[in-house]
């Protein structure tokens, strides 16, 4: 039996890493820990995304492991603790989500994505392809949690956990891609964050609060 | 080239240029012309292209063929009829206080960048950017749906934000699958993204990767074309923010969304050598087409009722691209085209029947004809066009849609004419008493915009009774390419 290159098992190990924290943001219940939670998961994707640039001699790789270091682990995790402190919802903490249940749904899920990405993974020729199925189960977690929460600022943790996952899916599936898509990806997260921002200014003036409730007015028959 | 960097280089300066003459009174003057001058530079594209065929610019980073530049001049010409409604308009809605003139400022610069992304959208040869551009777009359009304020409003731009955003999220993830399958044959970095690339090694593309990729794609653009199950946003969007964006959401940006799905099933179909695509396309636009024919008659509010009715027309395209062939796409073309303009009209008059009556609900607006002819006229004519009357153009397209389907795919048939019996009724009956009857409206404080209705109008009759050569030729090159 062949032994596995140091770092390839590092990159294995970050995402696992990666999964756990999906896992681990779909049951925390704080905000303020669902922030740092994603921050780690930013750095776990800045750290395997270096790695496979250093093994690869992939320089643009080295790019994009600073774009997600700069905006996944700096810019967007400060933006929304500044936002929380603004908004002083600093306390908020979810209420009435079965979080064993969601848990076993995000079992069921991973399985799912697993065998999903197993035919595709069969035919990349990356060193990194065992962890495409992670990619995609991380993906489908931070589904499951925009699903799940009811207050506006996990949803939108969600979402971005979300762009985690699918960049997770580039470096791992192709390498990562092209830079110039990179850059424009990279934008539209920063300034939808921001337009995020002034939106929850908004919906906090109209409603006094950001519970997601308040917005199921719009129906059917009205 | 210069033509390519004019069509987009002008909204770009023309949003900047809005953020800063922002709040002066002659901002929707600026709005219009900037308008104005996109619609020279795309003509100027278009004519380009006709006498010398299809053209890639700037490191290829550009494609123009006869199919994205027909949907370049419409964005243009559209963008420009809307920018000369929304100058009236909106001057009604300040004089009702429903905006001031800091949200006008907010209003008019991202209606400049949203023009900008639909038609960096078209005219991209980069898969990846399209997706960027497509994102960019429905960013620009949270903010036009929240401009009111209103709780509602804010509701309707929050559904729009998280359903278009993860469902922008899926057909990121097809594009990276399309890349995966791509990068093996081109190489990696950009090249492998570009379509025109793409489109030359289609043949060899791995078909399991790509008919993954294509549902992906599929799920994910369709949220945005408002194919049913994904289509909740649509409503909310249209009925929620100002009417001037109603009309370009449904006129145009349905249609850039439309185009991104068809330009991957060209190259999905090249790759699979079955009808996997076609068959997922015409199932999820025969789904659209019932399920909107059927909330029609459920509507009580005008905006909604006709952003029902352009879900339906996407489903009968979509459904029109899915049957393929020569005479499904030119119908799909054309009804690309003619729904564009004639619902972008009926948004026009809708508008300022609402304005009049005070009120979105349909029980409240009566008797539009005799308070102000020329808007009910408007509605009249639109509801008349949308539903598929000849001579308008509309019934041409559905025709040829209808005549395809009976002779390829006769179990279809059934289910669309039935559909469309429904949603003649629903809209028809709706529409009626709002024009004709006793009368509850009231005058417009400021004469209201017609001329971009009738000018509409008077384009989709022209298209059902004669189609210039031109076009039909330009129509038929398009067909060819889409398959």
């Amino acid at each position: 039996m062949t032994s596995i290159p140091l770092w390839s098992q590092l990159i294995n190990l970050l995402a696992a890493v990666l999964l756990l924290l999906a896992f681990a943001m779909l049951a925390q219940r704080r905000v303020l820990t669902l922030i740092d939670l994603f921050a780690a998961q930013g750095f776990a994707l800045a750290c395997s995304t270096g790695i496979v640039a250093f093994a690869t001699h992939q320089p643009h790789l080295y790019w994009s492991a600073g774009l997600t270091l700069v905006l996944k682990v700096g810019v967007l995790p400060w933006l929304l603790h500044r936002m929380i402190e603004r908004l002083d919802v600093r306390w908020d903490v979810e209420g009435l989500i079965n979080i064993p249940t969601t848990m076993l749904i995000g079992i069921v899920l991973v399985v799912f994505a697993f065998n999903l990405a197993f035919p595709i993974a069969q035919l990349a020729n990356t060193v990194t392809r065992a962890t495409l199925g992670i990619a995609m189960a991380s993906v489908m977690l931070s589904f499951l949690m925009m699903i799940t929460r009811r207050k506006a600022i996990p949803q939108v943790i969600g979402f971005l956990s979300m762009e985690n996952g699918l960049f997770f899916a580039a470096t791992s599936a192709t390498y990562g891609m092209p830079m110039v898509v990179e850059l424009g990806i990279a934008l539209d997260v920063l300034v939808g964050m921001l337009i995020l921002g002034v939106f929850f200014f908004q919906i906090r003036e109209q409603f006094d609060s950001l519970d997601l409730k308040h917005l199921e007015k719009l129906k059917e028959n009205e | 080239m210069l033509e390519i960097l004019l069509v987009l280089g002008i909204p770009l300066a023309g949003a900047l240029l809005l953020a800063a003459a922002g709040e002066r009174a002659h901002a929707p003057m600026i709005n219009v012309s900037v308008c104005g001058l996109t619609l020279l530079a795309a003509a100027a594209l278009t004519v380009r292209v006709i006498s010398e065929g299809p053209m890639l610019a700037l490191n290829k980073l550009f494609f123009v063929d006869p199919f994205n530049v027909f949907l370049v001049a419409l964005t243009a010409f559209v963008g420009f009829t809307t920018a000369i409604f929304s100058h009236p308009y909106m001057r009604i809605e300040r004089a009702h206080g429903r905006v001031t003139a800091g949200r006008l400022r907010l209003y008019h610069s991202m209606f400049q960048i949203f023009n900008f992304t639909m038609l960096l959208a078209l005219l991209t040869n980069n898969m990846g950017i399209l997706w960027v551009a497509l994102e960019a777009a429905t960013l620009a359009t949270v903010l036009l749906v929240s401009l009111y304020r209103t709780p509602e409003s804010l509701e309707a731009a929050w559904k729009y934000f998280i359903l278009c955003g993860v469902g922008i999220a899926q057909a990121l993830f097809g594009t990276i699958l399309l890349y995966f399958a791509a990068e093996k044959l081109l190489g990696a970095g950009g090249g492998a993204l570009l379509w025109t690339e793409l489109n030359g090694v289609k043949g060899d593309l791995e078909p399991t990767v790509l008919s993954l990729a294509f549902v992906f794609l599929l799920v994910g653009y369709g949220t945005k074309v408002g194919l049913a199950p994904l289509h909740n946003w649509l409503p909310d969007a249209h009925a929620e923010g100002p009417t001037p964006v109603s009309a370009v959401l449904s006129g145009l940006l349905l249609n850039v969304a439309l185009y991104a799905v068809v330009r991957c099933k060209v190259l999905v179909e090249g790759s699979l050598q079955t009808s996997f695509a076609k068959e997922l396309m015409m199932g999820f636009g025969l789904l659209s087409v019932v399920v909107a024919a059927f909330l029609l008659s459920r509507q009580k509010d005008v905006k909604r009722l006709f952003a029902y009715s352009s879900i339906e027309h996407m489903g009968i395209i979509t459904f029109a691209f899915g049957m393929g062939g020569p005479v499904a796409s030119f119908a799909g073309l054309l009804h690309m085209t003619v729904h564009s303009l004639t619902k972008s009209a009926i948004f026009f008059a809708v508008g300022h029947a609402v304005q009049a009556a005070g009120t979105q609900m349909m029980d409240g607006i009566r008797g539009l004809i005799t308070v102000s002819p020329m808007i009910g006229w408007g509605l009249a004519l639109g509801a008349l066009a949308i539903l598929g009357m000849p001579p308008f153009g509309v019934f041409a397209s559905e025709f040829l849609i209808l005549t395809t389907a009976i002779h390829d795919h006769a179990w279809a048939t059934p289910l669309l004419l039935l559909a469309l019996g429904v949603a003649f009724a629903a809209v028809f009956s709706k529409v009626q008493p709002m024009v004709f009857g006793e009368t509850s409206v009231r005058r417009l404080p400021h004469p209201p915009a017609m001329t971009p209705v009738f000018v509409h109008m008077g384009l989709v009759l022209m298209l059902g009774l004669w189609i210039p050569p031109v076009l039909a030729d330009w129509y038929r090159q398009a067909a060819r390419l889409i398959g």
